[in-house]
């Protein structure tokens, strides 16, 4: 038995155990999102993907799609939350995007633009956080992880089970599964998903330095909601010329 | 498991426990360690190396040493196989647990807004004075440490604390001072003074609930020869709502949806959390009337089919805890509670520390604390009737609530319904606090107005109510007609009295502190909203509103209660919206009057002029 | 016609959204047809008189940066951040995460190869703030224009939206904070 709801009015079928989010990336209806990936299983955390469901606000990546809801994935109220979430995100870490490699390929960064917001209007909380530089191909820049979970959950699929978010509310910290702490000390490689899952600038490979310019990196070519969740590829540390595939689109 | 054993043996020795100082003589380190280990590998074979036990294990380690030793947390991560990260990151969410030694006299002060009117900040000024110690630190002696905590449930003996895990009421400059000999005397707990430790329950008026006592099996035993459905054809006529605070229709939402809920096993858990700050009175049930709760959770398990209960014992409550296994052991040798009781019912209950998390209460995360994890609240639904405890549907109502089940199993549901309104049926009982002359413990039936409250509490001169907690609505005179009910004003039981003087924006940021302490930080509105907040209240209080501060909160406000995950990021914001909505003078009065300048510039330029002057 | 009177400044910036306004080339020449620019690096005009439209590049890092911004506050109708620094404290803000006191022992007393260690302390000399501040904290913002720095194009864009009486809109495509 096909079951439809709508999404922005249109009709639209489902199988039983999709979330909206999969019913409208299917029908390639863009929502905003930085902690989902189709890989892992859904958590729900950013609220980016925030819909109107029959009057009610729900997550589109963790809500079950039922026969008959309406669902509405934009309007000036929800671009407003999305604004105002995307600062807060900006307020909470350290995020000098001029100073960032990751600028230009960031899915927070693109959002931000998506969104429209031009500053943070919420106060910068300047918070120090601790930089893991100590593992030979990956840096950990806590300052600008958005606690998204996404590592964690790339890093358990694949059995290593480096990352796990320590501590609570703003003092909510990545933390790295090791004895001392240190990526050093883990088995995490520049190839392995979790490095790569990263939406911002918190987990980058070592050694891209500016290789690829401002200009020509993937959100400088459009916007995210036209060329969706994007991760940049990275040139493998060990080589000048070979490549990592970079983690695929969403 | 020996459940006495656990409780009396590993938790709190007799007399309680002051913590060895691990670096007091470093010869003794050895001594030191092997005490740890021989601790920690007893502690995780009783829990039979059961990872879910972690939470469990952790906060006896941290009464037993003062903190959780790194040699302590290698030991669990080999005996449980839980990664170390993993631990660590536990310890890190729960205000109780530290990785680093708190000193042999741990003190932690309540920082509800009632311990500030009744003199916190006093108390604060002593301890630096006496005890030498701020809020915050570990003495350099590593004989004390000084904590802010959120509400632990003494309002109504207030400014209150806890030391080393026991209450201590009425704390003033002259308490503090005498405590700060003993403590630098390190004198043993049983040569202090008794009555700072005797808790009161207060009962100031009683209803139903509070009047009834009963011996063991006196309800179970009136039901257990019919068939469940007859019980919870009971439970459907008595209307009752759930006492938690969010008032869910207990047959419906509850019991009926979990005992249809498949599953290879069915859990109980009674929410002893209380968190809410303001509220006492489920520590008042637990103190008095625990029969009444073990009663209602066994019909709740026969009903359910449930074999396994949990009361989920907040960690401020810990001095309960001996008396509380004392009284299952109690019902296990009369045989009302094990196997077979009456006859036809297996079931049993265990008690769940929790170690100082709010959000814990929320009864997913309750659920993920009790297997022993950080207390984030999951995705909702599936809901834990259905999904629960190790995913099994798993039925969480509150203290209050169970006690109303015994009182609806004893007099029926139609004696029960006889008394509130009709959507809110029976009668609740308040914990009542703040700028009233008899604080404490009432039963009313709902429908009550808020003026009836004042007067029969001694609190005429009230200008604003907080009921329901920080997370429910601040009330100004104007509506102090309005009835406690679930249709007009719900309540967890939770009410607070700010008499004229009072101003609402200490109020409203006292909360907004609260908030930030305890957002559980999993989701993004509420663990950067809440920060926004309380640095909003601050400039509140500093009267340091600039431009474009207004606007954000404006957003703030609805953002946080539409797109947060759970409770507590939902109704946060609802004190300050209240602020806006009833007291817009005095934001207005708070706005910065040199054009937008939202900080004090000679403030910011203070650390500059130090670093010059200071300079050699 | 009366001419639009633009005031611009930088405070703790370097310039570079200055440099890439000046990427506007001859478009220059037909903007000042309908504009003047009063205080500014580019007039060397010091003090600023009453004006229309004030652009502000950098952040708040000392105390004089607040009051010469307090200054521009009273003097324009509408004030624009310009750029990264303007708008979050850009690069100076990094060091917002140290605090100052260990910022200004690091440069002047403890740093390797400093002869006569001393931090300045000529009263003349502005007090730093113990953060750097986007100056949007200070005083009212009427727009913002991110980038680091914006493109002449937007700079450009901005000033005659506001020249033209429009409402500037900043197309979401043309946000870059890089
Ligand atoms: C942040 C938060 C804290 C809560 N704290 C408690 C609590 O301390 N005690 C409680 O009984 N319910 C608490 N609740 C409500 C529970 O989630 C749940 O609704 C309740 O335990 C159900 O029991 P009831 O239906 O008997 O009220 C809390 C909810 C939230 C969102
Ligand atoms: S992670 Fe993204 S948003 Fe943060 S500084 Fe880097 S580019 Fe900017
Ligand atoms: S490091 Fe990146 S992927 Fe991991 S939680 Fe932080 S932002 Fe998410
Ligand atoms: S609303 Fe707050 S407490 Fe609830 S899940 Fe989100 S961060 Fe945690
Ligand atoms: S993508 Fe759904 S909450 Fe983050």
């Amino acid at each position: 038995m096909s079951q439809v709801l709508t999404i922005d009015g249109k009709d639209l079928a489902f199988d039983s155990g999709d979330t909206l989010f999969d019913v409208a990336q299917a029908q390639g209806i863009y929502i905003p999102h930085l902690c989902h990936h189709p890989d892992y299983p859904p958590q729900g955390n950013c609220k980016l993907c925030t819909v109107d469901v029959d009057g009610q606000s729900k997550c589109a990546c963790t809500t079950q799609a039922e026969t008959g809801m309406s669902v509405q994935t934009d309007s000036t109220t929800l671009t407003e939350y999305r604004r105002a979430l995307t600062e807060l995100l900006f307020s909470e870490g350290n995020h000098h995007c001029p100073g960032c490699e990751r600028s230009g390929n960031c899915q927070l960064q693109a959002t931000a633009y998506a969104q429209g917001m031009t500053y943070s209007s919420f106060k910068l909380l300047n918070p120090q956080r601790q930089i893991d530089a100590s593992h030979p191909s990956v840096l950990l820049d806590r300052d600008r992880c958005i606690l998204c979970g996404l590592c964690v959950r790339a890093s358990a699929q694949e059995g290593k089970h480096i990352f796990t978010i320590a501590g609570r509310g703003s003092d909510s910290t990545l933390a790295v599964n090791s004895d001392s702490g240190l990526l050093a000390d883990t088995n995490l490689s520049a190839e392995d998903r979790a490095t790569q899952v990263c939406p911002v600038g918190a987990l980058m490979v070592k050694q891209q330095g500016f290789r690829i310019p401002i200009g020509q990196r993937i959100y400088d070519q459009g916007t995210i909601d036209d060329l969706g969740n994007r991760r940049p590829q990275y040139h493998s540390p060990k080589s000048k010329t070979a490549r990592i595939a970079g983690d695929s689109d969403d | 498991m020996d459940h006495v054993q656990l409780a009396k043996g590993l938790l709190l020795a007799d007399p309680w426990t002051i913590p060895p100082d691990p670096q007091q003589a470093p010869d003794q380190a050895a001594e030191y360690n092997q005490q740890v280990t021989r601790f920690c590998t007893d502690l995780c074979n009783l829990h039979n190396q059961n990872p879910n036990q972690l939470l469990q294990i952790l906060i006896r380690i941290q009464y037993r040493f003062g903190w959780v030793p790194y040699a302590a947390q290698s030991i669990l991560s080999n005996d449980l196989k839980i990664a170390i990260g993993e631990i660590r990151a536990v310890i890190a969410f729960y205000s109780f647990l530290s990785s680093e030694f708190q000193g042999r006299y741990r003190i932690l002060l309540s920082s509800n807004i009632t311990d500030y009117m009744l003199g916190l900040d006093n108390v604060i000024t002593a301890c630096q004075t006496h005890l030498k110690l701020s809020p915050g630190t570990v003495r350099e002696d590593f004989k004390c440490s000084l904590e802010l905590t959120s509400c632990t449930g003494l309002c109504d003996q207030g400014p209150a604390g806890l030391i080393n895990g026991y209450p201590i009421k009425h704390l003033d400059e002259h308490r503090i001072c005498e405590l700060a000999q003993l403590v630098d005397a390190g004198t043993p707990f049983n040569q202090w003074p008794e009555e700072w430790f005797e808790i009161d329950c207060g009962i100031k008026q009683s209803g139903t609930l509070l009047n009834t006592h009963i011996q063991p099996g006196n309800a179970i035993s009136k039901w257990l020869d019919k068939e469940p459905e007859t019980f919870l054809e009971e439970m459907k006529q008595s209307g009752l709502r759930g006492r938690g605070g969010a008032g869910f229709n207990t047959y419906e939402k509850l019991w009926a949806a979990c005992r249809n809920a498949s599953g290879d096993q069915h859990y109980v858990v009674c929410n002893a959390d209380e968190g809410e700050p303001g509220t006492f009175k489920d520590r008042v049930l637990l103190q008095n009337h625990f029969q009444q709760v073990i009663e209602g959770m066994t019909l709740a398990a026969w009903v359910v089919g449930a074999k396994q209960g949990f009361v989920y014992l907040r960690a401020e409550y810990a001095f309960l805890l001996d008396q509380l296994n004392q009284q299952l052991e109690r019902y296990r040798q009369k045989g009302w509670l094990g196997k077979a009781i009456g006859g036809c019912l297996d079931f049993d209950i265990q008690i769940h520390m929790g170690a100082g998390a709010y959000v814990c209460g929320e009864e997913s995360a309750l659920i993920e604390s009790l297997e022993g994890k950080r207390g984030i609240p999951r995705v909702r639904p599936p809901f834990p009737v259905e999904c629960g405890y190790l995913q099994q549907p798993t039925l969480v109502n509150n203290v209050e609530t169970f006690a109303c089940v015994t009182a609806i199993a004893m007099a029926g549901a139609e004696q029960f319904a006889q008394c509130g309104t009709v959507k809110s049926s029976g009668s609740k009982i308040h914990s009542i606090s703040g700028d009233c002359s008899r604080p404490g413990v009432y039963e009313w039936p709902w429908g009550i107005s808020i003026r009836e409250v004042l007067h029969q509490c001694g609190g005429e001169n009230a200008a604003a109510v907080q009921i329901g907690g920080p997370a429910g609505i601040l009330l100004p005179k104007s509506q102090f007609d309005r009835t406690l009910a679930f249709e007009d004003l719900p309540t967890g039981g939770s009410l607070m009295v700010f008499g004229n003087h009072r101003s609402p924006i200490d109020i409203v940021s006292n909360f907004a502190q609260f908030f930030a302490h305890e957002s559980c930080g999993f989701c993004a509105p509420c663990r950067v909203g809440c920060r926004q907040m309380q640095h909003f209240c601050q400039q509140l209080q500093d009267r340091q509103i600039g431009s474009s501060d207004l606007e954000s909160m404006k957003t703030l406000i609805p953002l946080m209660t539409q797109l947060s995950h759970c409770g507590l990021g939902k109704t946060a914001p609802l004190a300050i919206q209240a602020l806006f909505e009833h007291w817009p003078e005095l934001i207005k009065e708070a706005e910065t009057t040199t054009d937008g300048l939202s900080f004090d510039l000679q403030k910011a330029v203070a650390d500059t002029i130090a670093a010059t002057e200071l300079q050699p | 016609m009366t001419k639009v009177r633009v005031s611009t400044c930088s405070l703790a910036g370097c310039f570079g959204c200055h440099m890439s306004f000046l990427d506007v080339d001859e478009r220059l020449v037909d903007l000042l047809e309908r504009v003047e620019f009063n205080r500014s690096p580019l007039t060397d005009i010091k003090a600023c008189e009453s004006c229309d439209i004030g652009f502000i590049e950098g952040g708040l890092c000392n105390q004089e940066n607040v009051e010469v911004l307090l200054q521009f506050r009273k003097q324009c109708r509408y004030l624009v951040a310009v750029g990264a620094c303007a708008i979050n404290g850009g690069i100076p803000a990094m060091r917002n995460s140290i605090p100052i006191s260990d910022c200004l022992e690091e440069v002047y007393l403890n740093g390797k190869g400093l002869a006569n260690q001393l931090i300045p302390n000529d009263p003349e000399l502005p007090r730093l703030l113990n953060q750097v501040r986007p100056i949007h904290e200070a005083v009212k913002i009427d727009y913002f224009l991110p980038g680091c720095p914006p493109s002449a194009d937007e700079i450009l864009n901005m000033l005659q939206q506001i020249v033209d009486g429009n409402e500037p809109s900043t197309s979401h495509k043309n946000i870059r904070f890089d």
